[in-house]
């Protein structure tokens, strides 16, 4: 039924393909229901991930990493483009239909606090996805879940434990085996680091590596951890204002970065020698708000190279080279 | 002590073994806790003895004292004396003529408390003891099922309204609305007055009050269903449970509402209280339990229309009144220990 929708070009490596995806939020409305003012979180997104691979998004606070993430696995409902899973478009799947495909691919979120639910032990919450979606017979779920436990760090006594009982490390721990709980192809984390402290960052950082190695996951890495995002990627996608601004290997991206928001940014990251002289490019100004996005391009506002045509006409999003790509008009000079 | 003791042991432990620390200290459950909490405070203790001692009464009681019937007279026979006085003129000169007229009848009624009767016998000759405990088991049983009820139906239809949200919510809360603006005597004294007309055995009359109750209670417990659904549905837990792909069903009953459980339990508690009281004051305005079967709130209503007995017969009414007094306070003092158990921010 759904096969109809397979791309013409479908490459079997592919795993999660993203075109043009839009997201947005309706913040007036009508008495009759017709949106009046709507608020732009992810603008024309595009981009294609293979198996196995780590695409790692940056991008300022509000910049609608999050709402990607969440759009990708249709817990926001996008409105405009295509995902396309597997070779499958799920764009327009009902909710009953995107169940059966939920289990391959799963999210960690950015709070192991709230996604928890409080008032069921370790073991329930861990073993009632695998017995919702029949991954074992209902005899093993038990020794399934302890073996996942094992896997993912945590001791086979929290089984009985309750998440209060937990530090906000285990906790993601517990998210973590919770989404490879269903044995996902495709994992979104969503800022899965930035509520830890930095000494468990790094074992959670490891830890989700070690099973990517051992489950042959891919990952939609979201973080505005510049030094996180080079040590765990191999792809990156730059975000402003809800659309890419560049995308490409994570080589390309640190060694020649083609955008001038990408420049800025990773002129920011700290160097650990204090004697070593950065070049930082400050940019002025705010993130204009996404409700009201300026015209042409959207960084022409904070960007020191603007010219003329960039506050008139939206620069394309083009390959230049390599998969490198990038949405600036300086690049077409 | 002791605690002291095995907390030295299990370092011990680590040093030789590598057992964590952690594995030896066990920290309770929510629920054990709230159960702790609770039975901490006295009052709760309290409220929880009155309870079970009026079930234990209205239940198990009558097990104990089968002498009398809940509609069994006493024919032990009673002489009635009837006081008359008639004064008339006679040339001038008054006469009263003074009569009493003794009369056997056959039920021994408003007998004083005895050996036989120990709180003696109401109007019409029943025993006001006995009629205590069928009283209350139609009192205590009216008001669990009613409240029983205003659970079930406020919390799928508060669940639903506060899990989908707009038209579904509008539909079901503009009916609360409705509902609760309805004025509740007014209402029963007509379908009463249709029901008398109808000629309704005695027997149904209550099942008809429940149902009644329930219909004009549920939407209290819809909107604190919904507000709570409301808050908790924007948790994260709650879109982790959407992205593991559950079904609806299983998000609400299985996620939702076992959160709403807390504030729904302390409602619950506080809302058998006021079921007592409704019905209670139901039967005493004569629209609910009618005689001959027994409720509190029927055996208070003979003051209504005798002034005799509200003056000389306290035996007759007071003690059904002590037993609702008793109910209410009784649930209400569990009320109160719960929601302070179930109160997050007072851990200890």
């Amino acid at each position: 039924m759904a096969e109809e929708k397979v791309t013409t070009e479908f490459d079997p490596e592919v795993i999660l393909e993203v075109q043009n995806l839009r997201k947005t939020f309706p913040l007036k409305k009508t008495i009759t229901g017709k949106v009046t003012k709507e608020l732009v979180a992810v603008d024309g997104v595009s981009f294609k991930l293979k198996a196995g691979e780590t695409l790692g998004i940056v991008g300022e606070s509000g910049c609608g990493k999050t709402t990607l993430g969440r759009a990708i696995l249709k817990l926001h409902e996008p409105t405009g483009g295509r995902i396309i899973f597997e070779g499958r478009d799920i764009t327009d799947l009902k909710s009953k239909e995107m169940r059966e495909i939920r289990k391959k691919m799963q999210i960690i979120f950015q709070d192991p606090y709230s996604s928890l639910p409080p008032r069921s032990t370790v073991g329930g919450i861990l073993s009632e996805p695998v017995e919702v979606h029949n991954i074992v017979p209902k005899s093993e779920i038990k020794d399934y879940v302890l073996d996942l436990m094992d896997k993912c760090g945590l001791r086979d006594y929290y089984y009985e434990r309750y998440p209060h009982e937990f530090s906000g490390g285990q906790r993601q721990r517990i998210c973590i085996a919770r989404a490879l709980s269903v044995n996902p192809k495709l994992v979104i984390c969503d800022e899965p680091v930035s509520a830890l402290d930095v000494s468990i960052q790094a074992q959670i950082i490891n830890l989700l590596k070690k099973l990517q190695n051992e489950m042959g996951l891919t990952y939609v890495f979201i973080s505005h951890d510049l030094s996180v995002v080079k040590y765990i990627s191999d792809k990156i996608g730059v975000m402003y204002l809800g659309s890419m601004v560049e995308f490409g290997t994570k080589e390309d991206i640190f060694s020649m970065p083609l955008h001038p928001y990408t420049q800025a940014l990773f002129s920011a990251i700290p160097h650990p020698d204090p004697d070593v002289k950065m070049n930082r490019i400050i940019l002025k100004g705010d993130i204009p708000s996404p409700a009201n996005p300026p015209k042409g391009c959207r960084f022409h506002t904070r960007c020191p190279h603007a010219m003329e045509i960039c506050s008139q006409e939206a620069p394309e999003y083009k390959d230049y080279g390599n998969g490198h790509c990038a949405a600036c008009h300086l690049l077409n000079k | 002590m002791e605690e002291l003791k095995n907390k030295n042991e299990a370092v011990a432990e680590v040093e030789e073994t590598d057992v964590p620390l952690d594995k030896n200290v066990r920290l309770m459950s929510p629920t054990r806790m709230v159960v702790r909490r609770f039975f901490r405070s006295k009052l709760s203790i309290v409220g929880l003895v009155m309870v079970i001692g009026l079930f234990l009464f209205s239940f198990v009681g009558p097990l104990f004292y089968p002498q009398w019937g809940e509609t069994e007279l006493d024919k032990s026979g009673k002489t009635k004396y009837t006081n008359s006085e008639t004064t008339y003129t006679v040339d001038g000169v008054e006469y009263t003529l003074r009569q009493t007229v003794e009369t056997e009848v056959e039920d021994n009624f408003l007998a004083p408390p005895s050996a036989s009767h120990p709180l003696g016998t109401d109007k019409q000759g029943y025993d006001i003891f006995v009629r205590l405990m069928y009283g209350g088991r139609i009192s205590l049983t009216v008001s669990f099922i009613a409240v029983f009820l205003i659970s079930i139906l406020g919390v799928i239809l508060g669940g639903i309204a506060g899990y989908f949200g707009g038209v579904v919510d509008n539909v079901i809360m503009r009916i609360c609305d409705v509902l609760i603006c309805l004025p509740g005597i007014p209402i029963l004294l007509i379908i009463s007055t249709i029901l008398d007309a109808s000629d309704i055995d005695a027997k149904y009359r209550i099942y008809l009050l429940m149902i009644y109750l329930t219909f004009i209670s549920w939407p209290g417990t819809a909107r604190l269903v919904r507000g709570q659904i409301l808050s908790l549905r924007e948790q994260e837990y709650m879109v982790a449970a959407e992205a593991m792909g559950y079904s609806t069903q299983r998000k609400i009953f299985k996620h939702l509402v076992p959160n709403v459980m807390p504030q729904l339990i302390v409602s619950m508690s506080l809302s058998l209280g006021s079921m007592i009281l409704y019905e209670a004051t139901h039967s005493y305005l004569n629209l609910g339990v009618k005689p001959p079967f027994a409720a509190w709130g029927t055996m208070i209503n003979i003051i209504s229309t005798d002034t005799d007995i509200l003056q000389n017969y306290l035996n007759v009414w007071i003690p059904a009144g002590v037993c609702i007094v008793i109910a209410v306070l009784g649930f209400n003092f569990i009320g109160d220990g719960l929601r302070d158990a179930l109160d997050p921010k007072a851990r200890r």
